[in-house]
């Protein structure tokens, strides 16, 4: 079975976004950019599949800028075999929207025909949520998100998901092929080698455009303005317990 | 303009708060029409058709929709589509499970954790963590949303609603439910508690979770904690507060042992008070903390629940 995984080129998790003065987007020029979080954890869960013998390859994509080559690089080097960039952007601030990511990655699931799509659940700058239930929807396949277990059962084409909810967990299973969106617990992604790093330059990375593959990516929203989000006044630092209580009764007034 | 929302229902019945917030948000624009979907809804319908602004409430039950897996559920909503302007839900776990799906295949986009709703086709929203938010205008002919409950009061439920039952349609079965491990709390829900108790990594174990619920027994609290906490095993899954967890803005918010990262802070830093307990005195949450105590929270935990 092949699994397809989707990496997103995002704002590494460790940087503070700033908002542009002019209200025109979030500051991305000459900031440390790396693969969505969620998207390695689906990386490693595809590789762990391979590792077990449940899956025979895996193609990772990326679709945006030409710079999300390098977290197909990233992938390629925790083991992914091959990667496809699907260039629909040249600006680093214009975000594809998940609607036109879900139409290209269907036109490249339709050449590649994966048995199992594994995608991050959450991209952490549009923080939109989804990009795999659209794929799903628009395939026609089933879907389990936000998992934090995945079992394949190969012979008879299930997958046994526990999805984390908000009550507590719950187990589906689902026919494959399917896409299933993970969260943060599933595993925890290996780093890549340097030798897997040097590997990975001669793996294939295949290029194409979102207008070779007939989508169009114009937005159906307009961004109208980004703003800060309101700043929170300056606290104090109290001494005890008691004062903490004083305050808390008698100027916040809470308790 | 005519408005469709989803009534968020669990194995209990109808999840009135989270409901009724997405009321209020949703009335803005016009009288909302509430689907109750489930397996047995009739009770949770009744409930629905007192909440305020709702002006007409639909059944639609069916044996295939008693877990509101996303393929199905999803059918349901598009067969009752026609005609609605916006298609609405509270954004819960379930509904973001489903509500992109709806989207796609109406050949719109989602916008999801609706903060603010600005016009019948603006809407505010916060991205990279709540580090920024944005104004999108949609030009889409449908709106498909989700609504960030803890920004909106719960609508009064002095209402007495039509209701009305319809036909489902065949739906489709590609997913089996097998089971839900849903833990019922003790205390008050955490996305709609007035106070929470939230501890991170320097709990240390699930048994010395014990004396953070000890302070919101005392307090009424419902209990949170930190990515880290859950990761490590000392909570569960459904208490983590943040980017990725659940959203609250309660009038008081206790960090015992929080550091303060910003995917963090993403999901608590609405609250009107926040209280950080921290032994590291540049811990970040100090920054956010109305009031801060340098100290150990194995010391000062204790003595708060004494003294409250
Ligand atoms: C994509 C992504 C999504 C994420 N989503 C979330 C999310 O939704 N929610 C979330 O919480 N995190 C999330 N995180 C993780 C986040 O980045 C932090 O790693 C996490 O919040 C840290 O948890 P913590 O503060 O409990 O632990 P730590 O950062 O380890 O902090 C522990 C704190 O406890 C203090 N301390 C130690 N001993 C004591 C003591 N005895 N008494 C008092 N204080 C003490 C220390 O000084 C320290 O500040 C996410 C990360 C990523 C990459
Ligand atoms: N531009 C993109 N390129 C590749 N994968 C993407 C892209 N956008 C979203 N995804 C995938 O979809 C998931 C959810 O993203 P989103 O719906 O934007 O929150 C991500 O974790 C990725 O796996």
């Amino acid at each position: 079975m092949k699994i397809l995984v989707p990496v997103k080129r995002v704002i590494d998790y460790n940087v503070k976004a700033r908002v542009k003065s002019d209200g025109s987007g979030v500051d991305l020029a000459n900031v440390k950019m790396s693969i969505n979080p969620f998207d390695e954890i689906a990386v490693e869960e595809a590789i762990r599949l391979k590792e077990k013998g449940q899956a025979s390859e895996i193609v990772v994509v990326s679709i945006g800028v030409k710079q999300a080559q390098d977290v197909l690089r990233t992938a390629l080097a925790m083991g992914a075999d091959r990667a496809i960039l699907v260039i629909a952007a040249d600006d680093v601030h214009q975000d594809i929207e998940p609607l036109a990511v879900a139409k290209i990655l269907k036109k490249v699931i339709e050449d590649e025909a994966p048995g199992l799509v594994i995608a991050g659940k959450q991209a952490i700058d549009n923080d939109m949520n989804a990009t795999g239930q659209m794929l799903s929807a628009l395939l026609g396949w089933s879907q389990a998100t936000f998992a934090s277990t995945l079992d394949i059962d190969n012979d008879n084409d299930i997958a046994r998901v526990t999805r984390e909810i908000d009550g507590g967990l719950q187990t589906i299973d689902v026919k494959l092929p399917s896409i299933v969106t993970v969260d943060l617990r599933m595993n925890e992604p290996r780093f890549a080698s340097l030798p897997n790093i040097m590997k990975a330059k001669r793996k294939p990375m295949e290029e194409k455009t979102a207008a070779d593959l007939g989508v169009d990516v114009t937005p159906r929203l307009s961004i109208i303005t980004t703003a800060e989000p309101p700043a929170r006044e300056a606290g104090i630092i109290v001494n005890s317990v008691s004062e903490l209580v004083e305050k808390l009764k008698n100027e916040a007034e809470v308790i | 303009m005519s408005i469709l929302l989803l009534a968020e229902v669990t194995e209990s019945g109808l999840a009135v708060d989270a409901t009724a917030r997405a009321v209020t948000a949703a009335r803005q624009l016009d009288e909302v029409t509430l689907l109750c979907a489930g397996g047995s809804i009739v009770d949770a319908a009744a409930q629905a058709a007192k909440i305020d602004g709702v002006s007409k409430v639909i059944i639609a039950e069916d044996a295939a929709l008693a877990h509101r897996m996303a393929e199905p559920t999803t059918a349901l909503i598009l067969s009752l589509a026609e005609g609605y302007t916006h298609i609405v839900a509270p954004a819960t776990s379930d509904a973001k499970n489903i509500l992109p799906r709806v989207a796609a295949l109406l050949d719109v986009m989602v916008i999801s954790d609706v903060i603010q709703i600005d016009s019948a086709d603006t809407f505010q929203r916060p991205i990279y963590a709540g580090n920024a938010i944005q104004t999108v205008k949609s030009t889409d002919a449908v709106k498909v949303l989700t609504i960030r409950t803890s920004v909106f009061e719960p609508a009064d439920m002095n209402n007495a609603a039509a209701i009305e039952t319809v036909d489902v349609p065949a739906l489709p079965n590609m997913s089996t439910w097998i089971e839900d491990k849903v833990e019922a709390s003790k205390g008050p829900e955490l996305s709609s508690a007035k106070v929470v108790v939230s501890a991170g990594r320097a709990i240390g174990s699930t048994e010395n979770f014990g004396i953070i619920s000890a302070l919101a027994n005392k307090l009424d609290a419902a209990v949170g904690a930190s990515r880290a906490a859950v990761d490590a095993g000392y909570a569960p899954n459904d208490w983590q507060v943040g980017q990725t967890g659940k959203v609250v803005a309660p009038n008081l918010y206790l960090a015992c042992g929080i550091s303060g990262a910003i995917q963090h802070l993403a999901g608590m830093k609405g609250s009107k008070v926040i209280v950080a307990i921290n032994t590291d005195p540049d811990a970040p949450i100090f920054q956010v903390a109305d009031y801060g105590l340098v100290g150990d929270l194995f010391d000062v935990v204790p003595q708060l629940t004494e003294q409250l």
